[in-house]
């Protein structure tokens, strides 16, 4: 068995931080017989908690497959991962979707928001999904917007906001439920430079919570800057395990 | 969730109102044409089925509907009183006749003649006259409607004559009937005197109606009376059914109202359905946003049902609404649709189609979702 890709040994104050997601022998395939692909090969990595950890690599090199397998929307062919000490392979059915929603939060490149709700309602949602009332929820949701820069914005739709604005209204509705892991795909690919560097700035600070594991999908190179951690993809493999040095602002020409 | 779904279904106003219209076109053309059917069906026996206070009727063992009538001898009144279990039993004429005004202008009427002592059959709804003036000679009773359709435009009036079999009929009354089938105007006279407005034939007499005595039900009296004499002898509602059944069978107007009422559900169930799949498929990001949040497929399955309950709902209520609507405008501006309401069966059985409806546009896009990956949501 190949040895896990570990996390980093120790954070900056000389403390081990506690592994969020472990991924052993990680494997994908879709299709069968003569069309059967293989994603995935054998994926081992352990990422832990307190640091935002960049996912990179050329498209089609499993970057989507892994992190769905991670949240627990995929299932892997072959080996397991290992949220925050729970197996997923425990986990079926309706368990799984209740751990997922107590414990995962997403920000989809597209925003994904409900065109028909608010900026609040929206991230009232996940509370919605836990069965809170609404009237707290939407007050909850309104308290997470405040912390991200949109409590003007509220009562706003989807389409009355900028596009940076609705990453952000989306990234409060990952957060507003306070889960373990954030699991962010291209949460910039859709934004201008000030608009990114905005979104990676409240990831970057979000991150920073010992019991939470933020991962990010990104082949945008302007946002590694960010990462703590960055673990490069090819071919269904992780190839590199980095630490990024600073570079060039994202907001620079 | 359930607000969620609301507010997804709602804020998609395009769609909504689209699904919505398909539901109230077919609820409204299903509700509008089985409601007719069922008006046009029943009036068959009319206006003889207004003589409720009969239960049996006895007529020519051939007879197979209340407009080919086959008279039976005079005698047979007699007869039938005879029958043990009957309390009692009076004659009732029912004909066609031609009433012509003074001008010239005439009208093909139905011609009632009710018993001269007892005024069995007579009109329930008098609006003008005394029924005792049915006694007075030459008169007669004339339905609003005929009125109205042999003297249109002009008010309702008393002593206006009609002629008959050449023989001159004075309107003593103007009362209502249930319209009949052939919306021709419907005039009542005693049973005597209706018998001088035909072509005098040796058998005149159309029906004997009468009621069975306290413990004798009209099914045994009926029997009885079969087996003494040899007539057909019915109960009220075979004998209303009787000439509904007639009509069903012999003619195509179940086959015409039935075509329309299938383009109906086909109509609603295509537009509704397509509509509500494509607000479905459209949103299929959506809810594969909410899978990946943890809304499970029981919580799904019960968002798009709620979904397709409200414009089933929302589209039952329109499509009755307007039904009711256009038998309240044309039942008072059409005299021949005078009468026609939606009866509760139709209202029950449209709810059930729509709930059909519903279903198969609700089938159709809970496959989708319920078969979503939520890992779709990562693929941009």
């Amino acid at each position: 068995m190949p040895t896990p890709v570990q996390t980093p040994a120790s954070d900056s104050r000389g403390q081990s931080p506690a592994v969020g997601v472990a991924c052993r022998g990680v494997e994908k395939e879709f299709g069968s017989g003569e069309t059967r692909t293989r994603v995935l090969h054998g994926i081992d990595v352990d990422i832990g908690c307190g640091a935002l950890t960049l996912l990179v690599g050329p498209s089609g090199c499993g970057k989507t497959t892994l992190i769905s397998i991670i949240a627990g929307l995929l299932d892997p062919t072959a080996g397991d991962v290992t949220l925050f000490g729970t197996p997923q392979s425990r986990l079926r059915g309706n368990r799984l979707v209740d751990f997922r929603a107590r414990n995962v939060g997403f920000v989809f490149q597209q925003y994904n928001l409900l065109p028909s709700l608010t900026a609040a309602e929206n991230v009232a949602v996940p509370l919605l999904v836990a069965r809170q009332p609404r009237k707290r929820a939407i007050e909850r949701a309104g308290g997470v917007l405040e912390a991200v820069g949109l409590g003007s914005r509220l009562k706003a739709f989807p389409n009355q906001l900028s596009g940076g604005q609705q990453q952000r209204v989306a990234i409060a509705r990952a957060l507003v439920h306070e889960p373990r892991l954030l699991v962010c795909d291209e949460p910039t690919a859709a934004l201008d430079s000030q608009s990114g560097q905005t979104v990676m700035d409240l990831l970057k600070s979000v991150a920073v919570h010992p019991d939470r594991t933020v991962i990010v999908v990104t082949h945008d190179s302007r946002v590694l800057q960010f990462g703590d951690r960055l673990l490069e993809m090819a071919d269904g493999r992780i190839v590199h395990d980095t630490i990024p040095r600073p570079s060039i602002p994202l907001s620079s020409p | 969730m359930n607000w969620v779904a609301w507010k997804m279904l709602n804020g998609d106003t395009a769609k909504y109102l689209g699904a919505v219209f398909g539901v109230a076109f077919g609820v409204l053309l299903i509700t509008q044409q089985a409601s007719i059917f069922v008006g046009l069906m029943s009036r068959t026996a009319n206006p003889l089925r207004d003589v409720r206070e009969a239960s049996v009727w006895v007529t020519d063992r051939h007879q197979q509907n209340a407009d080919e009538i086959e008279p039976i001898s005079d005698g047979a009144l007699y007869r039938i009183r005879g029958v043990e279990g009957m309390d009692w039993a009076v004659r009732l004429y029912k004909g066609v006749a031609r009433g012509r005004r003074p001008d010239g202008i005439f009208r093909q009427v139905i011609l009632l003649g009710v018993d001269d002592h007892t005024f069995v059959g007579a009109p329930r709804t008098i609006l003008m006259g005394d029924l005792a003036d049915l006694r007075r000679p030459s008169a007669v009773f004339i339905d609003k409607a005929g009125h109205e359709s042999l003297w249109p435009g002009e008010p309702l009036r008393l002593g206006r004559e009609i002629e008959m079999n050449e023989r001159r009929a004075v309107i003593v009354g103007i009362c209502e009937t249930s319209a009949p089938f052939q919306s021709f105007p419907v005039v009542v006279a005693t049973y005597s005197q209706a018998t001088q407005f035909i072509a005098r034939e040796r058998k005149q007499l159309s029906f004997v109606v009468g009621a069975p005595v306290a413990g004798v039900t009209p099914a045994e009296a009926c029997r009885r009376i079969k087996a003494a004499t040899g007539f057909e002898a019915l109960t009220y509602d075979q004998f209303v059914w009787q000439t509904i059944n007639y009509y069903m069978a012999n003619t195509g107007i179940p086959v015409n109202f039935g075509i329309t009422i299938v383009l109906g559900f086909i109509v609603g169930a295509a537009i509704a359905g397509q509509t509500f799949y494509l607000f479905t498929l459209e949103n299929l990001r959506h809810f594969g946003a909410l899978k990946a949040m943890g809304v499970n497929n029981r919580r799904l399955i019960g968002m798009v049902l709620l979904q397709a309950a409200i414009i089933g709902a929302v589209g039952y209520s329109l499509g009755v609404g307007m039904a009711v609507s256009f038998f309240e405008v044309t039942g008072r501006v059409l005299p021949d649709l005078r009468g026609i309401n939606i009866p509760w069966q139709v209202a029950v059985g449209t709810a059930g189609v729509v709930i059909a409806i519903i279903t198969v546009a609700s089938l159709m896009s809970l496959r989708r979702v319920l078969l979503l990956e939520p890992a779709v949501v990562f693929r941009g």
